[in-house]
């Protein structure tokens, strides 16, 4: 990728490899005319913006459900083999992970709903297996996809807002169900139009303020994610560009920090959307 | 950088990994620890319930061994008790068939003594008649003087 400009080259890899439909008599990046609507691979940046919402990131995709796999397909040969007598390494390391989440579920929520747990353990595992992609250094995955004949390829989930908000999406959900649920639709709405001031005549204002409270908490969980993930991944693109000699003064203490960052925003995420579902299962 | 439809399949991955783990993951690694931890509380308990038998097992033993040997202590003190009054029960008996024997013997003698008194009497009277024959050199009318002679004899 020499001939690239340092521009050309962070772009390059902050572009997803986007399948989408192209509407009719557009124009692609070689010159050609789309005749009809076609679904088909983007060649460019600007080819994939111009999918607009019918597009589907196949890197995002794929790599999150492939970590999704490695998660449930090693909990599942776990759960499988448990034993109760003395367990093995890996069983071990599967309960302590487990036992990590028991604790923080016991202590952040309050209510009792046997779902909470395991989806704060598939939320935990999945996001840091997601994460921990960003370990690989940027070019290898990238390079092989390169080489077999794919433009663009951008490995962490995490990086692309859609796999964010995508699981953000899935809380919130959750969120308003158990506030359904457990509250019921009056008990919902009033404790939306009556906190955090009681009195009728700031209702309107009580609404406003308690809906946004409500919407900014999925945004809140998939930008802090989001964000982390890719200002680290824009930051080790950077390091990338640097002389090949120096590289690794700048990249082994920044990639040793993103273990920690890695497994905090996992942690991060999990505990929010626990203590949000928390606090939709209070019913006052 | 584009929102798409990428938010939506990355919502169903999740909903569906979720599902997977509330129904097949979650539960039976739980149920393996919570078995395993009621296992070792269990055995806990057990070897606390085990110690504190063996105290008590040995208390026991101790009680055991001190009755024990007070109770063989008694039965020896009877026993040379018990010795003790055979040999005097035998010394006394030995005593007894003594003087019994001896009574025995003095009864025998003072019969025998007896005997021989009449026997002499009777000789006696024999003897005082025939020398009252040869001095009178008559004959005595054994049966005419009998009764003076039997009353002679009495008194001897």
């Amino acid at each position: 990728m020499a001939a690239e400009t340092p521009v050309e080259y962070i772009k390059h890899h902050l572009q997803n490899l986007t399948y989408g439909k192209l509407p009719a008599g557009y124009e692609r990046a070689d010159g050609t005319v789309v005749e009809e609507a076609t679904w088909t691979m983007a060649r460019t940046g600007q080819e994939a913006m111009d999918m607009g919402f019918m597009a589907v990131h196949v890197d995002t995709m794929g790599w999150s459900i492939a970590m999704g796999l490695l998660f449930l397909g090693l909990f599942r040969f776990v759960a499988k083999k448990a034993t109760t007598d003395t367990p093995s390494g890996l069983q071990n390391f599967v309960e302590m992970t487990i036992e990590f989440i028991q604790n923080v579920v016991r202590d952040v929520f309050h209510g009792k709903n046997p779902i909470i747990a395991p989806l704060a353990l598939t939320m935990f595992v999945w996001i840091f297996l997601m994460n921990s992609l960003k370990l690989i250094p940027v070019d290898y995955i990238p390079s092989i996809a390169h080489a077999m004949g794919l433009e663009y390829f951008k490995i962490v989930p995490t990086t692309d807002p859609n796999g964010t908000f995508g699981i953000a999406l899935g809380v919130f959900l959750l969120i308003l169900f158990y506030s359904f649920k457990v509250k019921g639709p009056v008990g919902f709405a009033k404790e939306l139009s009556f906190t955090p001031f009681n009195h009728w005549s700031l209702v309107p204002f009580n609404l406003i303020l308690e809906i946004l409270a409500l919407i900014i908490k999925p945004i809140s969980l998939a930008l802090r994610l989001f964000g982390n993930m890719y200002a680290g991944e824009v930051v080790f693109i950077l390091i990338a560009l640097l002389p090949l000699w120096i590289q690794w003064t700048l990249n082994v203490p920044w990639a040793i920090f993103h273990i920690l960052v890695v497994t905090l925003q996992a942690f991060i995420f999990t505990t929010l959307a626990v203590v949000y579902l928390s606090a939709a299962h209070e019913d006052h | 950088m584009n929102i798409n439809l990428t938010l939506i399949g990355q919502s169903i991955a999740f909903a569906i990994f979720v599902w997977f783990c509330v129904k097949y993951v979650w539960p039976p690694i739980t149920e393996a620890m919570a078995a395993r931890q009621k296992k070792i509380a269990d055995g806990l308990s057990a070897a606390d319930r085990a110690s504190l038998d063996l105290e008590l097992a040995q208390e026991k033993a101790s009680k055991e061994l001190q009755k024990a040997k007070e109770e063989s202590a008694a039965l020896i003190d009877q026993a040379n008790k018990r010795a003790a009054q055979i040999v005097e029960a035998s010394k006394d008996d030995a005593r007894k068939e003594g003087e019994k024997i001896i009574e025995q013997a003095k009864a025998e003698i003072q019969q025998e003594r007896v005997q021989a008194r009449e026997a002499l009497r009777a000789e006696v009277a024999v003897i005082a008649i025939a020398g009252a024959e040869k001095i009178l050199e008559s004959s005595v009318d054994a049966k005419a003087h009998s009764e003076m002679l039997d009353k002679l004899a009495a008194e001897l």
